[in-house]
């Protein structure tokens, strides 16, 4: 059975006077509507998901990087509750709840991090949810969001030495460029700067050696 | 001393067979390539099939996969070569004992594959270890293996075992293992190793490539 994240988000308010809540409404055909969460209240509600909602199951921890905050809200409208105003672009955290108990499902969760720099953060899951473990690692290692109170925060996919986050939308790889067959769009930016121009019919052609 | 070949028909015929002792080593490491048990990606489930009662590799002696380097005369190179999983696959190269081989199986292990400019996509295993055979496929079917591994027989029944054109592994200068990257800010130190990777040289047609 389909979540309904409206009458949950009702039953939160009253459960849980003092956090701030918000209905995101997903405008595609899936509608699968969400519940924004303040990272101040995120453990409470968790909490209160997975003791007194039966949400026992969290399937799913993943990452969004929004350096546009505009775009962020353009794609998930503002349904009720207001708008969690940013400045500056944010990083998002979700999570997929289910409860195996009433058989409902997924219920999705999201809190964001105040700003994309260095310290970003946001509470850890693990406490409530010991499968968030490695999932938060792995947003930890791409992503860069700290996760405030994990027994165990490393890299988990990336070598330790590596630094950066790759999954960030302003990463930039090392160029590294090796040749291909059919480049096109940046990809032949990128052939264009790699291999010096030669006067020959074919686009790319092995030099007579 | 090469034998004439309508000789050594003659005389197999009558229950004699005459030989080298170059074609009978190669004939005895060709016919019994074990590989090491390893598999990195959705081609490691093609070549656990290439190894069942279907496709049966036990026909070309091919069949004992050994969990150990120090056993194993043959690299299944087979899957995405993670940067990060790319000096622990040249450290089990080294390991292994001579004469060894590797074949480079699916996309993935030649060049990146669909994953190539991924940041942490080894643009191809034969940028560290020196490749004997390519398999292209995404993956290959179990026949593209079998096919890859009678190729590979054809090579090794072919090596020389003395002179100038004689197998690395015949010459006592032959490299035998190859240095492992290190693990760098951003990527592998060095990315390739230059001893071995010499990308073919390319150059660019003015106004091309759009």
């Amino acid at each position: 059975m389909k979540a309904d994240p409206a009458a949950i988000l009702e039953h939160l308010r009253t459960a849980l006077p003092g956090t701030t809540l918000a209905l995101r409404t997903n405008p595609g055909p899936s509608a699968q509507h969400s519940i924004l969460v303040e990272r101040e209240s995120l453990v409470a509600v968790l909490q209160h998901l997975r003791d007194a909602m039966g949400f026992d199951m969290l399937s799913n921890v993943t990452g969004v990087d929004w350096p546009d905050p505009v775009k962020a809200d353009s794609v998930a409208v503002v349904g009720e509750g207001g708008q969690v105003s940013h400045n500056e672009g944010f990083l998002e955290v979700i999570y997929h709840l289910f409860s195996t108990e009433n058989r409902v499902g997924p219920l999705v969760v999201r809190a964001r991090t105040a700003d994309r720099g260095d310290g970003a953060h946001i509470p850890s899951a693990v406490p409530i949810f010991r499968s968030a473990e490695f999932q938060e690692r792995e947003i930890y290692d791409l992503f860069g969001i700290r996760f405030m109170g994990h027994p165990d925060l490393r890299r988990i996919l990336m070598w330790d030495e590596f630094v950066d986050h790759p999954m960030r939308k302003d990463y930039i790889a090392p160029d590294d460029y090796e040749y291909e067959p059919t480049p096109h769009g940046a990809v032949v930016e990128k052939a264009k700067a790699h291999y010096p121009a030669a006067d020959s019919q074919a686009t790319f052609s092995r030099a007579s050696d | 001393m090469a034998i004439d070949p309508h000789l050594a028909d003659e005389l197999k015929s009558q229950g004699v067979h005459v030989t080298s002792l170059e074609q009978l080593v190669n004939w005895g490491r060709s016919s019994s390539l074990w590989p090491l048990q390893f598999g990195l990606a959705c081609c490691a489930i093609e070549m656990i099939a290439a190894t069942m009662a279907k496709y049966d590799m036990a026909r070309f002696g091919a069949e004992v996969f050994r969990p150990s380097p120090r056993q194993a005369d043959l690299m299944l190179v087979a899957g995405t070569v993670t940067k990060k999983m790319a000096p622990q696959v040249v450290r089990l190269y080294n390991q292994m004992a001579e004469p060894k081989y590797v074949i480079a199986m699916g996309a993935c292990a030649i060049s990146g594959g669909p994953f190539k400019e991924g940041y942490n996509v080894l643009k191809g295993i034969d940028r560290f270890i020196p490749v004997d055979i390519v398999i292209p496929g995404c993956p290959p079917r179990p026949e593209a293996l079998l096919e890859g591994l009678i190729q590979l027989r054809e090579k090794i029944s072919k090596e020389k075992l003395t002179g100038e054109t004689r197998a690395r592994h015949a010459d006592p200068n032959g490299a035998a293992s190859f240095p492992i990257p290190q693990y760098g800010p951003h990527d592998l130190t060095p990315v390739a190793n230059p001893d071995i990777w010499k990308p073919m040289p390319l150059v660019r047609a003015e106004g091309g490539g759009e």
